[in-house]
């Protein structure tokens, strides 16, 4: 049969390409594994799965008193949590008063919003670098999740006001004749139907942080205050290769937690950004 | 109506005298409100009258006189006045409205509100505003003010040699930009810059788009086995934190320990090939790293639209004896690119703006000589660099600009097709 011939072909095909692609996908991943069980500090002479495995390098990371590594995740975690909290906080407010209200001031408001959100807000980094240097906020915290919060609110904005309005508006005019006011209706009626957005809107505010690396690069600057990226960034160019193997180590234990986490709650990432049409 | 527009002149005596606020409200025997306008604007005008009246002379001069003037904190305080003035320039706007709209009233015949009314209307309009009060307040700090700085800073001559506090900055015009396209030094490397962004812009990201449509038309052949494994494997380098992929890679491109080099080349039998210090090797390995990372996105968003294309369509192309890549081209691809256009354009400016993989990976490197950007610059890198290496802030800001007029152009023409543009109520 010519066409189950074809079938065969095609599939064999496809089964090759699949695997090639599987390949060049986690052989990087196989290979900085490798690396963070690889003994000594450099990689020379080492192999993908080394002879004297060792977890000597993850070790290192928690030893608190050679290694800033476990602060940085607790600056990053630190970090990613307020700003997702002020960043949820806001956006739910500014999304509500956009989709239910019309007041003077709400066009232009909206359209500076849609401006703004085109321009990431790195752009303005010599500005960023700039004023925290002459408000006395550069190298803190504070000025870091002010910038990544403000940076999150255009696009996030648009996104949960895009789902306020297929909430119908019934809803609120009902519970209104029934004596609720504007922020209890904010409140127990409208927060509570929008928690699937609320939830894009929140891993979006934790991971847009956690992955940046030039805003905390241009603000921190002393070590104990890093954050993950700009930590593990130092560690491999101070002294590229002399530090390989717990650096290898030091990725991995980022990438672990944070892949399980994306990858459960992909299909999230998946709507959020069919609506924003952006990516994160 | 007994009184029509024309017998009375409420509304003309009204907004004449509030040019003196809180005059008209008195006009229009609405006491409690003009005497609210009236003191807002003397508060208005005694709270920030130092400010303004500083800010404006030091945005105007940006200083005259060492060590007593600091030209940044003048450029500060100047926008600070400006969005200030801004605010009282608000409120009055609002004030002569407000005169003239109840001047109308009067000459029409309409009431007007009690001052119970007015609390009642105020604390109903104002909800939406306590609302976005916080939201905006934090917008105009750490995304205008930073915009405004930069445009102001782009006419500047900020830099090293007039660094306050040592010196003063001084406005020089246009004199930014015109130096970026007439001095042989600016215009060679920015011309070697904006080409090679423009050149990485395009490759890396219809690769990846390629790549991504490719994997998941192929993904969805329906006698595939074991889909959804391989599929969480496609994904996964969209999964990784990208900072982690890349300083990865770096390693692997490395030329003394990297596994590229010593392992995979090693095996096929060719020789080592400087990855990090050619600029040509560089590109490669940065168009190909970036094929890694941005596929997974586009596979995700196609697979998405690929299940939602009714099957009926390919049996009757099968039924006319289409062929596999005439269903390709004729239902397939046209589908995908409708669905997911918007999205494909913001990949266009995300790579335009890939600061971290230029950046992570070789530092813009190989380093030119005679030139304040690496070889693999692109825009927003050779920025940075310019910033916290070279102090150039002036030059800096001013191709910012640029980078900025190129986002926005693009971004508009992007969003005047998209539905959120559209929406009845923005109109």
């Amino acid at each position: 049969m010519s066409t189950k011939m074809q079938n065969t072909i095609r599939l064999t095909l496809s089964y090759i390409v699949i695997a090639i692609a599987c390949i060049i996908i986690l052989y990087p991943v196989a290979w900085i594994v490798g690396s963070s069980f690889n003994p000594g500090d450099s990689l020379s002479g080492s192999s993908i799965i080394p002879e004297n495995a060792t977890l000597q390098h993850y070790k290192d990371l928690f030893n608190t008193a050679e290694s800033d590594y476990l602060l940085w995740y607790w600056n990053t975690l630190k970090i990613c949590i307020i700003t997702m909290v002020i960043a949820v906080a806001m956006i739910s407010c500014m999304a509500y008063a956009f989709s239910r209200y019309r007041f003077v001031g709400r066009k232009n408001g909206l359209m500076t919003f849609l401006i703004l959100q085109m321009i990431p807000n790195f752009a303005a980094l010599i500005a960023i670098y700039v004023l925290a240097y002459i408000t006395g906020f550069l190298d803190t915290h504070f000025a870091l999740i002010l910038v990544y919060a403000g940076g999150l609110l255009p696009m996030n904005t648009w996104l949960a006001k895009g789902y306020l309005d297929t909430i119908p508006k019934e809803l609120d005019e009902s519970a209104r004749i029934d004596g609720a006011g504007h922020f209890r209706i904010f409140w127990q009626i409208i927060l509570p139907l929008a928690k699937p957005i609320l939830a894009v809107v929140a891993l979006f505010s934790f991971i847009t942080p956690f992955t940046d690396f030039i805003l905390a690069q241009i603000i921190l600057r002393s070590e104990e205050k890093f954050t993950l990226a700009v930590g593990l960034y130092r560690m491999i160019s101070d002294q590229f290769g002399n530090e390989f193997t717990t650096f290898a180590a030091g990725s991995v234990l980022i990438a672990i937690p944070i892949s399980i986490l994306f990858l459960s709650l992909q299909r999230y990432f998946i709507s959020g950004l069919t609506a924003g049409g952006t990516k994160g | 109506m007994e009184a029509n527009g024309s017998q009375t002149k409420h509304r003309k005596i009204a907004l004449a005298l509030s040019l003196i606020p809180g005059l008209g409200q008195f006009y229009n025997k609405q006491l409690l409100k003009g005497l609210m306008f009236f003191i807002l604007t003397i508060s208005f005008a005694v709270a920030f009258a130092d400010l303004i009246n500083i800010g404006l002379w030091g945005i105007v001069t940006l200083g005259e006189k060492l060590p007593r003037d600091h030209s940044i904190f003048l450029l500060t305080q100047g926008i600070i006045a400006v969005l200030v003035i801004a605010i009282g320039l608000l409120i009055y706007f609002l004030n002569l409205r407000d005169a003239y709209l109840n001047g109308r009233n009067r000459d029409l015949g309409i009431p007007l509100n009690s001052v119970r009314e007015q609390y009642r209307n105020v604390s109903e309009q104002g909800f939406p505003y306590l609302m976005l009060a916080p939201g905006f307040f934090l917008l105009i700090f750490v995304v205008i003010f930073p915009i405004l700085f930069v445009i102001l800073l782009s006419f500047t001559n900020y830099d090293l040699y007039h660094s306050p506090p040592a010196n003063l900055v001084d406005w020089i015009g246009i004199q930014n930009y015109i130096d970026i396209f007439s001095m042989d030094i600016w215009r060679n490397t920015f011309l070697d810059v904006f080409s090679w962004t423009i050149v990485w812009t395009f490759v890396a990201t219809t690769g990846q788009i390629a790549i991504g449509i490719f994997l998941a038309v192929l993904m969805n052949q329906k006698d595939l086995k074991f889909k959804g494994i391989i599929r969480t494997i496609f994904i996964l380098p969209w999964a990784v934190p990208a900072f982690v992929s890349i300083l990865v890679f770096a390693g692997m491109f490395n030329e003394t320990f990297g596994a590229i080099n010593n392992d995979i080349l090693a095996a096929f039998g060719v020789d080592s090939i400087p990855w990090l210090t050619d600029p040509f090797w560089t590109k490669v390995a940065l168009i190909l790293i970036q094929f890694w990372l941005g596929f997974p996105f586009i596979f995700a968003m196609v697979t998405g639209v690929l299940q939602s294309i009714p099957n009926e369509l390919y049996e009757a192309a099968t039924v006319d004896g289409a062929s596999i890549w005439q269903k390709f081209r004729a239902i397939t691809l046209p589908m995908i690119l409708f669905a997911i256009a918007p999205i494909l354009i913001t990949q266009y400016t995300f790579n335009f703006n890939n600061f971290n993989v230029i950046y992570l990976f070789n530092g813009g490197g190989p380093a030119v000589s005679g030139q304040t950007a690496g070889s693999t610059d692109i825009l927003i890198s050779w920025i940075y660099k310019l910033t916290f290496t070279s102090a150039q802030y002036g030059k800096a800001a001013a191709i910012t600009m640029i980078l900025s007029v190129i986002v926005i152009a693009v971004a508009l023409w992007q969003f005047r097709r998209t539905k959120s543009f559209q929406e009845e109520d923005m109109m």
